[in-house]
């Protein structure tokens, strides 16, 4: 066990010309030190998996194994292949960007064996409201309503139907969408004011709001028709020199014009 | 009497009879109506040819947080209100500078009436989720390469590989990532990977019914997202930490964190 | 705060604001406030050790073995919390297989595997390799053989084969400062580097944890050196201890200016994050960080040193002086590694919110695992200095100078 480079000469005398000794220490703790490093380099080779780094730092196989996960909603058009009636309408109604399983849940099950397993419909007046609820965080113009004052007790089906969901009257005017905006001019000095005196409002945005959108006024001028000095209206009406007031600001940009009196 | 050709016509009719039973099975053995849908041939999928990203549109949002309920049932998520992979957040700006913001069980059940004697100013939802950054501290801090981006863009955890350390957890500048209780493994939003790279869209871009939700691919004319990104004003969320983001933001405000 | 868990879903009421919901579970806990404790420990011992044979420090003399001895013992228990606190621990050795280069993380297996093997254990291996082939021939029994293996062959014991010893000691040691650093830093690098968290992010981070690192070895090796020495019925030598105080009055001295540094930095430039921060101090971390860190761990245990140094005092009582400034001093550096880990997460990265830590009891990130891992380095300890006696004074010293 013990390791002895032995020189030259035999037991120690300066003038021998002695080859350098390598140190016990050293060769014992090069063995040892070597025998490790060689076993981690061969166990490196068995553990690593085969495919890693093939186009990085990772585990080539992994994509693949997330992308074989199983699917459970099937998507917009998987269900048109069979129920395409019922899309014919929906497609040209209200809905016509809501996903079939949003409401039905999810599908791929039911494409894959259609009758043993049947999706479900939401019949409940508390799932409407998961969109249609009033909720001011909501972008404004969205359709909604309260849900413990519309009708209450009612299921939503009995009077709009989810596949195409126009209201029982067609809505006379815009309060049906714009219900925050109604009721805080309901309660203003411009209660009055039908919606369209202010903004012409092209047909088609009952169909597709954003895309058809209303116009607005673009001029002082506009609102001075009946707030000016010498415009014709009714003396009730309070009246503002049109040339000075207010700078160069328009007029809403100081009065909300649904509530103008508001501070 | 051309021996060659008879034997060819058996060699044929044998041929197609031994095809037969092949025939027979698809058409008795039910295939998976989704993929036989798609145009795509299994194995045909070539990930450089692709570039994944997202643009959210905050004005079209209603927040009904249809998306996050339909990623749970996607991706097997835990149904316990502290993993998401993707959640809806509601900000409240009221007049007096305070900004509130919340986020119940992600958005699924709905939001608490806003109480208090306070004006709002300005109030929206904003989705938020992974965001697949080019350039992800996630990535980078994984000690053993469980983590990564794949050739087409998705960040994507190994969960066979994942330690378990959470270190790209705490280095998620989002909140994007969670500890799966189970698997005990990091998890995330993965893009919906095994839906797009099958050409269907991700669970949450499907369900949003008001299309506030925009998948598509960068550098890709063609793709809706060409269009989001070239007509709105886009905004990624904390662009101080150069983390690249590819999930892009159009109407969102300056108090968005 | 503490809770036992019953796990009954989350509780929210803790909360104050916003945080992401993904926020809630804290994720780096009690397990991930050990490590750095014990790692600092290491480095700390090893600095001290490197001061007496490097920098010729006479005055540590006494202690030199003690604290390479100690080092070790925290050494081992060292990785235990890392692997009991992974999701997978059966998969650790990833991290030596297929380490990212990217990530700070990815090369603690291998300043681990270093630093255990190429510095400390060949250090003491050498310092000790006299006196374990002197043991090896003249003890009965099983230890014969125990010191035999030890002895890895190299039974030379000539006065050329000594010196050699020394000379690559020194060497090794002076390798080890820097590697000692490594081992301590990284882990401020790690934190440091995140740039998702305010709280952490911040160049000082490593050099902070390196400075409480060393302040923290220093106090520990104070208390070994008065415990042992106390337990062997033997006389302390002052001169040592007053070395070490002055050490340790030092290291205090530089590690709390940094810390008042990064403290009056962060105020100054008031940035975004400010105002969670202040508010998670004020709130969260008022206790562990004013109350424990500062008061308790910093001020008090440095003032009472001061005045126990350079004071006219009679021995017994500057002995006890040091060593109960010597346990706040250890309180103080948890408190800070707590403060760090702890606090990161404490606040959300919404910079909106704030949450609570509620340690468990039981289970496998519980107190009573730390209890048990801060425990256990103090056994290996008791059973390496029966192995290889650190006692300058001691009978069972067998090797003699002069071969």
């Amino acid at each position: 066990m013990i390791i002895r480079i032995f020189t030259a000469c035999g037991g120690g005398g300066d003038a021998c010309l002695m080859k350098p000794k390598i140190p016990q220490q050293i060769i014992s703790l090069s063995i040892l030190f070597a025998v490790f490093i060689s076993a981690l380099f061969v166990a490196r080779g068995f553990l690593v998996p085969k495919s890693f780094g093939k186009y990085g730092h990772y585990r080539a196989d992994a994509a693949d194994e997330v992308a074989a996960q199983p699917i459970q909603y099937a998507g917009y058009h998987a269900c048109t292949e069979c129920h395409s009636d019922i899309d014919e309408i929906k497609r040209l109604s209200n809905h016509k960007g809501l996903s079939c399983e949003v409401c039905h849940g999810a599908a791929a099950k039911h494409i894959e064996a259609p009758d043993e397993f049947i999706p479900t419909a939401p019949r409940e007046r508390g799932y409407c409201p998961v969109c249609h609820g009033y909720n001011p965080s909501r972008p404004t113009g969205f359709p909604q309503i309260l849900a413990t004052q519309h009708n209450p007790g009612k299921p939503c089906m009995s009077c709009h139907d989810p596949h195409s969901p126009v209201t029982p009257r067609t809505p006379e005017d815009c309060s049906a969408c714009h219900r925050e905006i109604a009721s805080e001019k309901s309660v203003s000095p411009h209660v009055t004011l039908a919606c369209v005196r202010c903004h012409a409002v092209p047909q088609e945005h009952l169909m597709n709001p954003r895309l058809a959108l209303p116009e607005k006024p673009a001029s002082r001028e506009f609102c001075g028709q009946c707030h000016a000095e010498n415009a014709d209206s009714p003396k009730e009406i309070p009246r503002i020199d049109l040339a000075s007031h207010g700078d160069r600001y328009l007029c809403w940009d100081c009065h909300y014009p649904h509530y103008p009196e508001a501070r | 009497m051309n021996d060659d050709n008879s034997m060819n016509r058996r060699e044929f009719i044998i041929s197609c009879s031994k095809a037969l039973p092949f025939t027979a099975g698809f058409l008795l053995f039910p295939i998976n109506a989704t993929e036989m849908l798609l145009a795509q041939e299994s194995g045909g999928y070539d990930p450089t040819q692709h570039d994944f990203a997202m643009g959210i549109d905050i004005h079209k949002c209603i927040g009904c947080a249809r998306c996050a309920d339909a990623c749970k049932k996607e991706n097997n998520v835990p149904l316990e209100p502290t993993f998401f992979r993707t959640w809806v957040e509601r900000y409240i700006i009221t007049t007096d500078g305070e900004t509130r913001v919340d986020s119940p069980n992600g958005g699924i059940d709905g939001y608490p009436e806003i109480s208090g004697n306070m004006e709002i100013l300005r109030t929206f939802f904003v989705p938020k989720l992974c965001n697949h950054c080019a350039n992800p501290p996630c990535v980078q801090v994984c000690p053993v390469g469980a983590t990564f981006v794949t050739r087409d863009g998705v960040v994507l955890v190994d969960e066979k590989y994942c330690v378990g350390c959470r270190y790209c957890i705490q280095a998620c500048p989002y909140g994007a990532r969670y500890l799966h209780p189970e698997k005990m493994v990091a998890d995330k939003c993965t893009f919906c990977y095994h839906r797009i790279t099958k050409g269907l869209l991700p669970a949450c871009v499907e369900v949003c019914p008001t299309q506030a939700r925009i998948f598509g691919e960068v550098g890709l004319r063609s793709s809706p997202l060409r269009r989001f990104l070239r007509f709105n004003d886009i905004v990624v969320l904390k662009p101080s930490l150069n983390t690249k983001p590819k999930v892009y933001y159009a109407g969102t405000d300056g108090e968005v964190r | 705060m503490l809770t036992l868990i019953t796990n009954l879903g989350p509780d929210f009421h803790d909360i104050a604001g916003y945080i992401y919901p993904n926020e809630y579970e804290l994720h780096w806990g009690l397990l991930i406030v050990l490590y750095p404790y014990l790692t600092g420990l290491v480095a700390g011992a090893f600095i001290l050790a490197s001061l007496e044979r490097v920098f010729n420090v006479k005055a540590l003399k006494p202690v030199y073995r003690l604290s390479l001895l100690s080092a070790l013992a925290f050494l081992f228990v060292a990785p235990m919390p890392l692997l009991a606190h992974l999701g997978h621990p059966e998969r650790s050795f990833e991290m030596f297989l297929t380490p990212h280069t990217k990530s700070a993380m990815a090369m603690f297996g291998f300043v681990y595997a270093w630093y255990l093997m190429v510095v400390l254990l060949l250090e003491i291996w050498f310092d000790y390799r006299k006196d374990i082939v002197t043991w090896a021939r003249n003890k009965k029994g099983t230890m014969k053989y125990v010191y035999k293996v030890l002895s890895l062959g190299a039974t030379d014991i000539s006065d050329g084969s000594v010196r050699f010893d020394d000379k690559i000691g020194k060497i090794i040691t002076i390798i080890g400062i820097p590697s000692a650093f490594l081992l301590h830093g990284y882990v401020g690098f790690i934190f440091g580097s995140i740039k998702a968290n305010p709280w952490w992010s911040s160049v000082l981070m490593p050099i902070v944890f390196l400075f409480s690192a060393i302040v923290s070895g220093i106090a520990l090796i104070l208390l070994l050196y008065i415990i042992t020495t106390m337990f062997r019925w033997k006389e302390v030598s002052m001169t040592c201890l007053n070395k070490l105080a002055e050490l340790l009055i030092y290291a205090m001295i530089v590690d709390l200016s940094l810390e008042l540094l990064d403290f009056i930095q962060r105020l100054y430039e008031s940035e975004e994050s400010i105002e969670i921060l202040s508010q998670m101090i004020s709130s969260r971390l008022f206790i562990s960080l004013i109350i424990s860190q500062i008061i308790l761990g910093s001020v008090l245990p440095m003032l009472s040193l001061i005045w126990a140094r350079f004071g006219r005092l009679p021995d017994e009582m500057r002995r006890m002086a040091y060593f109960i400034a010597a346990i706040l001093v250890q309180v103080g550096i948890f408190s800070t590694r707590w403060n760090v880990v702890i606090g990161g997460q404490l606040f959300s990265k919404s910079l909106r919110g704030l949450t609570v830590y509620k340690t468990e009891l039981f289970g496998l990130e519980g107190i009573l695992m730390v209890g048990f891992l801060l425990i256990l380095p103090f056994i290996i300890l008791f059973v390496l200095t029966r192995l290889f006696p650190p006692w300058a004074d001691s009978e069972s010293r067998a090797h003699v100078s002069k071969a």
